[in-house]
């Protein structure tokens, strides 16, 4: 777990050093090192030492646990811990960073060494977000993570990408620093209490707080999380991020960076402070709704194909913002199942977009049509995607959106019905899209090439991937089930086995 | 004065007579390398005298001066930056003609000042450091004149400074009409509870800190900074920034701890409201900054408002120890930091003919790709001068977070999450800058000396910043002495 960190460290150190020698030798690294951190992780798959641990009376099953002091002063230590949540994410970051570089192969032609050197770290951080339950670390590893972000935005992006970037850095910053300040009230307060200081996430969880205190703090968590989401009102930089970067920097963005914001919902916000959480239910599930409706209104107005994918990510967020809400293990399992389908399609369309801005030199859809004509491979491609994107049954996205909707259903029908409305508006952006892209008359013919062999065997494990997350869903849901049903249990709702129901 | 006496004091003594040295060595043979040597061996040597007298028990050594963990951490902090400075500023001044020896001798002068106050527990010698610090200043701010900027700076600075040097000593006039004393401890047990000499401390304090903050450059007493920042030659600006800075800020939460300060609620509002503004307007103004020098000098503005969170944060009982702790770690970050920063500012100014030193954000530009190991350094600073984790400004940001919130300060805490989101503004867009595609040659080459330095630094930085452990245990015993 800590040498999978490290080795995508060490590529992204090593890929930096060596473009002195060849300028094409940095990507084989970057490529080198994510297959290896791959290797590493397999067998935590397959890991029979799984430890128990009992937090506040519910017992979890942990894959891995590192526990090594770091600051004793503050009862701050390298707690890393992995679980079946996180394992699946660390999995998807690693997938997605292959992904990522494999979509900037020959993007990138200034400075490649430090291109991949931060393309690297950002996974690192992204990877430490997800293990770390020393809530000290995981700050640091979440904003750890941005830094690189913002070099690949700020040096690679275009033309806009001063702006951009900066937006970026401040919204996920700012609201960082918010998070941080409940963090320490959540743990002076604890230390005041028991006269022990810690930031330990096992110690922390099932400590009960004064009710207004706890509403405040959970907040401060609430909006670190919503803005990197992101969730309606907080989404304002992501078009601008996402559209300014270059393809690999959009597809982590959208592929994984806008994970740990629905992780850290799942594993923090609402197990640290259930009460106040319900108490908010309803609003966050509302502002859910209004992200997926106004997302996807916002999508079908642009003019700019990576912009419409932008604001298609707020829209199928949103589901995932209901779903972890709607807190049944149902809706959690759907939002979950979501998170890992989003990752794909996404990072698929902003590698489309990358590609098509390549060779063609503009985002602008009015500028496009009857691609399919020339490029067919790219234009079924797409199309597989859109599709997926709009929730064909089939598909990983539709488990995902189902399972949201069928558990909002008995929590909140109004929510339910109003979300649903969602997979209609979905439909109409991602076909409006296929439509200006990729049929309709060609004006000239510009003879762009298709895909090749390269963009290809990217594309083809995620079109696998979200088919078999369709048709199959299963291992994935047996995967997160424990931790799922443990946090389920912590918050005080007994859990029901549903997942035996479904099979 | 009896013999544990003198080696309790001994690194003042040596720091004394290395300075004496230096002046004979200067007056023999004009040879900047030599006085350099000098300077930095002295300084060593102090350093080392410092270390070795470490674990004595702590002891008063005549009213004036107190030798203990606390004096004996500040004086290692403040000689450590007038090494660095030293060190990085030998090219500088080398190439800025003749007659630059003395520059050193002010440096150590100012340094034994800094020293001083990190010692002092008397109004006497705080005076006496508080002098020494300034007067040695004037001179390095005029010094190597190159048109009139410097010396406008210098004139500012010296009327500024001689100003607040008289509020200070109106202030302890005062004190001393309510009570009697000018030592701390005395003043700490004297019984002001007299209608009138309640009201001779109060107002006696809100000058002596009033005098203090205008040292300090916080709002609303730091018209001044930015002037000067720009017209001082860079080392004379960075050793302002840390060295002086540090010195006065030292003696200053000495005093209000032992003679408890925070007793007067008026003053503790005060000083609320200062850390505010300094914290909002130094953030402000710096964004509208073109300058690098200014933004420095605006940014340190904002660094001292957070450091006056801290500082307040010692009011509440529960939370002087850890508040203590905080100021301490926030200045060490503080000080590696500022003189990082100011030190890219004075390599990038070495071989300049101009009459200003080299800080237009333009002359940066694509300084990653030109030399990417500076413009690494640089980043590193403006990182933890942001605040960004993996460096050292993380954990003293994170330290004013810790104090904020122990001490409920939650009003103070909401400025220094806006004031950090506004840093961040024009941190990046220095970094930004520096990444920008443009062609520039500047046959710079990095002077061996200040390379290292800075490198060492930036090292440091990160190092700390990581794994801050053996630092936060040495601040964290030092601190549970005096909270």
């Amino acid at each position: 777990m800590v040498l999978i960190m490290l080795t995508l460290l060490a590529g992204g150190v090593v890929a930096w050093l060596i473009e002195g020698w060849h300028r094409d030798m940095p990507r084989w690294i970057s490529l080198a090192s994510c297959t290896l951190s791959g290797l590493l992780a397999i067998p935590l798959f397959f890991s029979s030492g799984a430890e128990h641990i009992v937090l506040s009376g519910v017992s979890s099953v942990w894959i891995e646990v590192i526990d090594v002091a770091w600051i004793p002063r503050f009862g701050i230590g390298f707690l890393f811990a992995i679980d079946g949540l996180g394992l699946l994410m660390v999995s998807l970051t690693i997938f997605l960073g292959f992904i990522a570089v494999i979509s900037s192969w020959s993007e990138i032609d200034h400075q490649p060494g430090f291109f991949q050197f931060n393309l690297m770290w950002t996974l690192a951080g992204v990877v430490g977000v997800f293990v770390s339950l020393d809530l000290f670390l995981f700050f640091f590893f979440w904003e750890v993570m941005l830094i690189p972000m913002y070099f690949l935005i700020a040096i690679w992006g275009h033309e806009n990408r001063a702006y951009a970037a900066m937006k970026f850095f401040l919204f996920t910053q700012i609201s960082g620093l918010i998070m941080l300040v409940a963090i320490l009230a959540l743990v002076l307060g604890y230390q005041a209490q028991t006269g022990e200081i810690t930031f330990s996430y096992f110690d922390l969880l099932g400590h009960k707080l004064d009710p207004d205190l706890s509403w405040y703090l959970m907040c401060g968590f609430f909006v670190a999380f919503v803005v990197k989401l992101p969730g309606f009102p907080f989404h304002t930089w992501l078009p601008d991020a996402h559209t300014q970067a270059p393809t690999a920097a959009s597809v982590l963005l959208a592929g994984i960076l806008l994970k740990t914001g629905a992780y850290g919902l799942i594993r923090f916000t609402v197990p640290l402070f259930p009460e106040a959480a319900a108490d908010i239910a309803e609003v966050a599930m509302g502002l859910g709704t209004i992200g997926i409706l106004y997302g996807a209104l916002l999508a079908f107005a642009q003019d700019d194909f990576k912009r419409l994918v932008a604001y298609s990510s707020v829209s199928h967020m949103g589901f995932v913002l209901v779903g972890i809400f709607a807190w049944t293990e149902i809706t959690l399992q759907g939002s979950v199942m979501q998170m890992v389908a989003h990752g794909f399609s996404t990072a698929a369309l902003f590698m489309m977009a990358g590609a098509i801005q390549q060779r063609l030199h503009t985002r602008s859809m009015a500028a496009m049509g009857g691609l399919w004509q020339e490029a067919p491979r790219m234009g079924a491609i797409a199309m597989f995607f859109v599709v997926a994107g709009l929730g064909m049954p089939g598909l990983g996205n539709f488990v995902g959106e189902f399972l949201v909707l069928l558990g909002t259903f008995g929590v909140n029908k109004l929510i339910a019905v109003l979300a649903t409305l969602g997979l209609v508006t979905g439909a109409v952006y991602g076909l409006i899209a296929m439509q200006k892209v990729f049929q309709g008359r060609r004006e000239s013919v510009s003879g762009i090439p298709d895909f090749g062999v390269r963009e290809l065997s990217a594309m083809i494990p995620m079109m696998v991937g979200l088919t078999l997350m369709g048709v199959y869903p299963q291992p994935i849901f047996d995967m997160v089930e424990p931790t799922l049903a443990s946090l389920y249990e912590l918050t005080g709702i007994n859990p029901t086995t549903w997942v035996g129901s479904i099979r | 004065m009896s013999g544990p006496d003198l080696i309790a004091i001994s690194p003042l003594i040596t720091l004394t007579g290395v300075i004496l040295v230096v002046m004979m060595v200067i007056a023999f043979a004009r040879n900047l390398k030599l006085t350099c040597f000098f300077t930095i061996l002295g300084l060593v040597a102090t350093l080392l005298n410092l270390v070795l007298i470490a674990g004595n028990d702590p002891m008063q050594v005549t009213p004036l001066l107190i030798v203990d963990a606390y004096a004996l951490l500040f004086s290692g902090i403040i000689v450590l930056a007038g090494l660095f400075i030293s060190l990085l500023a030998y090219s500088y001044l080398a190439h800025r003609g003749e007659k630059q020896d003395e520059f050193y001798l002010l440096l150590m002068l100012s340094t034994l000042g800094g020293v001083t106050l990190a010692h002092s527990t008397h109004f006497g010698s705080l005076i006496l450091g508080l002098e020494l610090v300034g007067v040695s200043l004037y001179t390095m701010i005029s010094y190597p004149v190159r048109g009139l900027v410097s010396l406008e700076a210098a004139l500012k600075y010296l009327i500024l400074s001689g100003v607040s040097s008289g509020i200070i000593l109106f202030g302890t006039a005062l004190l001393f009409a309510a009570t009697g004393t000018l030592a701390f401890d005395d003043l700490a047990q004297a019984d002001i509870s007299m209608a009138n000499s309640t009201t001779f401390v109060l107002v006696g304090m809100t000058f002596l800190f009033s005098g203090m903050a205008f040292k300090l450059s916080l709002v609303p007493f730091h018209m001044w900074t930015p002037d000067v920042y720009e017209g001082a030659p860079a080392p004379a600006a960075a050793f302002l920034a840390t060295a002086s800075k540090g010195g006065i800020f030292a003696v200053l939460l000495r005093f209000f701890l032992s003679f408890d300060g925070f007793r007067f609620d008026a003053l503790i509002e005060i000083l609320t409201w200062i850390a505010i503004l300094s914290i909002v307007i130094g953030n402000l103004l710096a964004l509208m900054q073109d300058g690098i020098k200014r933004v420095l000098a605006y940014s340190s503005i904002a660094h001292f408002g957070y450091l006056l969170v801290a500082f307040i944060a010692t009011s509440v009982v529960s939370g002087t120890h850890l508040a203590v702790e905080a100021s301490i770690f926030f200045l060490i970050a503080y000080f590696i930091t500022t003189i990082g920063a100011f030190g890219v500012i004075i390599i990038m100014s070495t071989y300049t003919a101009a009459d200003h030193d080299v800080d237009a954000r333009e002359d940066y530009a694509g300084l990653f790709w030109r030399r990417p190991l500076l413009a690494t350094f640089f980043t590193v600073m403006l990182l933890s001068l942001a605040g960004i984790p993996l460096t050292m400004g993380f954990v003293g940001k994170f330290y004013i977070f810790a104090a904020g919130v122990e001490s409920e300060l939650w009003a103070l805490l909401t400025a220094v999450v806006v004031g950090s989101g506004l840093g961040l503004f024009y941190y990046l867009r220095i970094i930004f800058a520096m990444t920008r595609q443009v062609e520039m040659r500047d046959g710079l080459t990095v002077p061996v000396l200040g390379g290292w330095a800075l490198g060492v630094l930036s090292l440091l930085l990160i190092i700390l910043g990581v794994y801050p452990t053996p630092v936060v245990q040495w601040v964290s015993s030092v601190a549970s002495v005096m909270g």
